[in-house]
């Protein structure tokens, strides 16, 4: 009992939650028939590794601001994802008027 | 944030502590449940807010009300509004594809992604259990879990993350502007 109240206090509970957002990204990566469902399956991913620098950051790390930093980035990087993909993505639309991944098979070049 | 030492304020305060970690707990998975099945997009985003949001919470028992503020502030506030605005220009609900209307539901790419996704977990959380986490031998002088810290150390250790971060952004901004007025002539 005294264990699971100081639950919070183990790394090992957030590296299996990281592990399990990574899961549940990898698994709307693969199954979405939508590319912004597949944009946010992605942002699970990097929400995931954002949680695992967090935890390792919080119970191992030397110096506590690297991690935070890097998680800053993280989240910098994700949301200039999403600006580049939606902007991709509504382009597309325009000239598909469908955003299935399975209907943008034609190159032009 | 030292919940050992409020409890000799409080009897119950271990109890209401390990309920709110696993409050947030329960709406991180969920959410990320809700983003991953569900069909309609819209409830999709929804679920990725409800697991920012709880993922904001475990950030602030990982010692850091920081980055629990800024991924509410970047995750909630932009990330999740912006799909919601994609979703509003584009028609984006899953359809099944024609040849499937009068055929049962195609059962086997589901199969593979769970089995794919099964297998991540378990390899992932083997990892992660299986090594022995050490505490550092001896944390860095003048270590501190302050923002003031990490201001200071943006601007002086890691100035080159912070002035790539700005200019990532300034270049995502002008391309996703690029991009997304592409073609608009043709209409």
């Amino acid at each position: 009992m005294n264990h699971l109240l100081q639950l919070h206090q183990h790394a090992g509970i957030y590296l299996i939650l990281a592990a399990f957002l990574l899961a549940a990204g990898i698994f709307g990566l693969i199954r979405r028939r939508t590319l912004i469902g597949m944009l946010i399956a992605g942002e699970l991913i990097f929400s995931s590794s954002a949680l695992n620098f967090m935890a390792l950051n919080r119970f191992t790390a030397p110096d506590p601001t690297v991690g935070q930093i890097f998680v800053l980035f993280i989240m910098g990087l994700a949301a200039a994802e999403v600006a580049i993909a939606l902007s991709i993505i509504i382009a597309v639309y325009r000239n598909y008027r469908s955003i299935q991944p399975k209907g943008l098979s034609d190159l032009k070049g | 944030m030292n919940v050992s030492a409020a409890t000799t304020a409080f009897p119950f305060s271990d109890y209401l502590v390990a309920a709110i970690f696993l409050f947030f707990v329960a709406a991180t998975v969920a959410g990320a449940l809700i983003a991953a099945l569900t069909t309609r997009i819209i409830r999709s985003v929804s679920g990725l807010a409800l697991c920012c949001i709880g993922l904001a919470g475990l950030y602030y028992f990982l010692n850091s009300p920081f980055l629990a503020l800024m991924e509410i502030l970047i995750y909630v506030g932009a990330v999740c509004v912006t799909i919601v605005f994609g979703v509003m220009l584009s028609e984006t609900d899953e359809v099944l594809p024609e040849r499937y209307k009068h055929k049962p539901y195609p059962i086997f790419g589901l199969l593979i992604a769970a089995a794919v996704a099964g297998a991540v977990f378990l390899g992932v959380t083997q990892l992660g259990h299986g090594l022995p986490w050490r505490k550092p031998a001896a944390p860095v002088a003048g270590a501190s879990w302050t923002v003031a810290a990490i201001g200071h150390a943006l601007l002086t250790t890691y100035s080159l993350a912070f002035e790539l971060i700005s200019l990532v952004l300034l270049v995502a901004i002008l391309g996703a502007l690029a991009i997304a007025r592409g073609g608009r002539e043709k209409k």
